[in-house]
């Protein structure tokens, strides 16, 4: 019992606090890698300017691939009764039409080439918003897959790959294959 | 002489106390925890987003301004008729948005507007702020939508 009590008062009764800096610091750094503050994830599109009077220049009919969503939130390609996820097809063989090595046959139909194709999306002032936003958004997807298509055709794994090594160059890509898209505006009802 | 000094210079205490050196980072990180703001809106209008494939990220927060479109929130249930927020007010006149969104391009002239439409809602609406937009010069849009579940 004596000699118990001896040892414990040879002991230094200090905590090593040097190293407690350190470990406040790797939490901090844990809080700051860990955090993510939610990233806006959205479809860009940009407007069409303010009309002063001068017409929007004309589009050859063939060119344009006209999508409508109607009130009811159905899909009419080209007038035709159609269905959302038939769209993607649809531009992909609108845009690519007559392009060597597409696999799409020459039709009169479709547009002339991919730089002079527009696909226009039309809707009425009652459709959905959500249905409005998956059309766009298929339109979208086929331009990836395209884009996705030539990249690959450059060597590049994908279209994102060929876009971070370019930086302030032209991109090449974007300049054969443009995405057109027109928001037209509702008839006046 | 030498010794003198010599002797001297070995009585004194070469560490510094580190004791306090977790405290004064605590203090920074509280300081720091305490003085972020994440700029939070209350939004007065529902915007479920819808879900889309295509999407980009927006990676520059400071270039975007928001607008909400949505059924108004009543109660916990309860929602009202469309409309439009920015910033903090709800807008009664949907004309005054080109005004609001032309002194804000002024001010940063790469904006970028964010639509944060309800899914439920209906295109006029959203046409009518893409005019009042074109009025206002403010071109780069996004629609806002959240990523699709992964199956």
């Amino acid at each position: 019992m004596a000699g118990l009590l001896k040892k414990k008062k040879n002991r230094e009764a200090e905590i090593p606090t040097a190293s407690m800096a350190d470990i406040a610091f790797l939490l901090l750094i844990f809080f700051l890698v860990t955090t993510t503050i939610d990233v806006d994830t959205g479809i860009g599109m940009v407007l069409p300017p303010k009309l002063d009077e001068q017409e929007p220049p004309p589009v050859r009919e063939r060119n344009m691939l006209k999508v409508v969503v109607n009130e009811a939130g159905q899909v009419l390609l080209e007038d035709k009764p159609s269905a959302i996820n038939l769209v993607r097809e649809e531009v992909r063989k609108h845009v690519l039409n007559c392009v060597p090595g597409s696999g799409f046959a020459c039709t009169e139909a479709y547009s002339e080439n991919p730089g002079k194709a527009v696909v226009s999306i039309k809707t009425t002032r009652s459709t959905p918003y959500d249905v409005y936003v998956q059309t766009l958004d298929e339109v979208w997807m086929a331009y990836f897959e395209m884009w996705d298509a030539e990249a690959r055709q450059l060597g590049f794994p994908n279209y994102k790959a060929y876009t971070d090594q370019l930086g302030e160059g032209e991109n090449e890509i974007r300049e054969k294959i443009k995405a057109n898209i027109s928001i037209a505006e509702p008839d006046p009802s | 002489m030498s010794t003198h000094f010599k002797k001297k210079a070995a009585n004194t205490k070469q560490e510094i106390p580190t004791a306090s050196l977790p405290d004064i980072i605590f203090m920074l990180l509280i300081f720091f925890m305490v003085t972020t703001v994440l700029r939070e809106t209350t939004v007065q209008v529902r915007t479920t987003l819808p879900r889309a494939e295509a999407l980009t990220k927006i990676d520059q927060k400071r270039l975007v301004t928001y607008i909400w479109i949505g059924p108004e929130k009543l109660g916990p249930t309860q929602v009202g008729e469309t409309k439009v927020q920015i910033d903090d007010a709800l807008i009664e006149e949907i004309t005054s948005i080109r005004n609001i969104m032309y002194n804000e391009l002024v001010a940063q002239p790469k904006l970028i507007v964010s639509l944060r439409v309800d899914e439920t809602s209906q295109m006029g609406m959203v046409l009518d702020v893409q005019q009042e937009l074109r009025e206002a010069g403010t071109l780069r849009i996004n629609y806002s939508s959240k990523p699709e579940p992964i199956r």
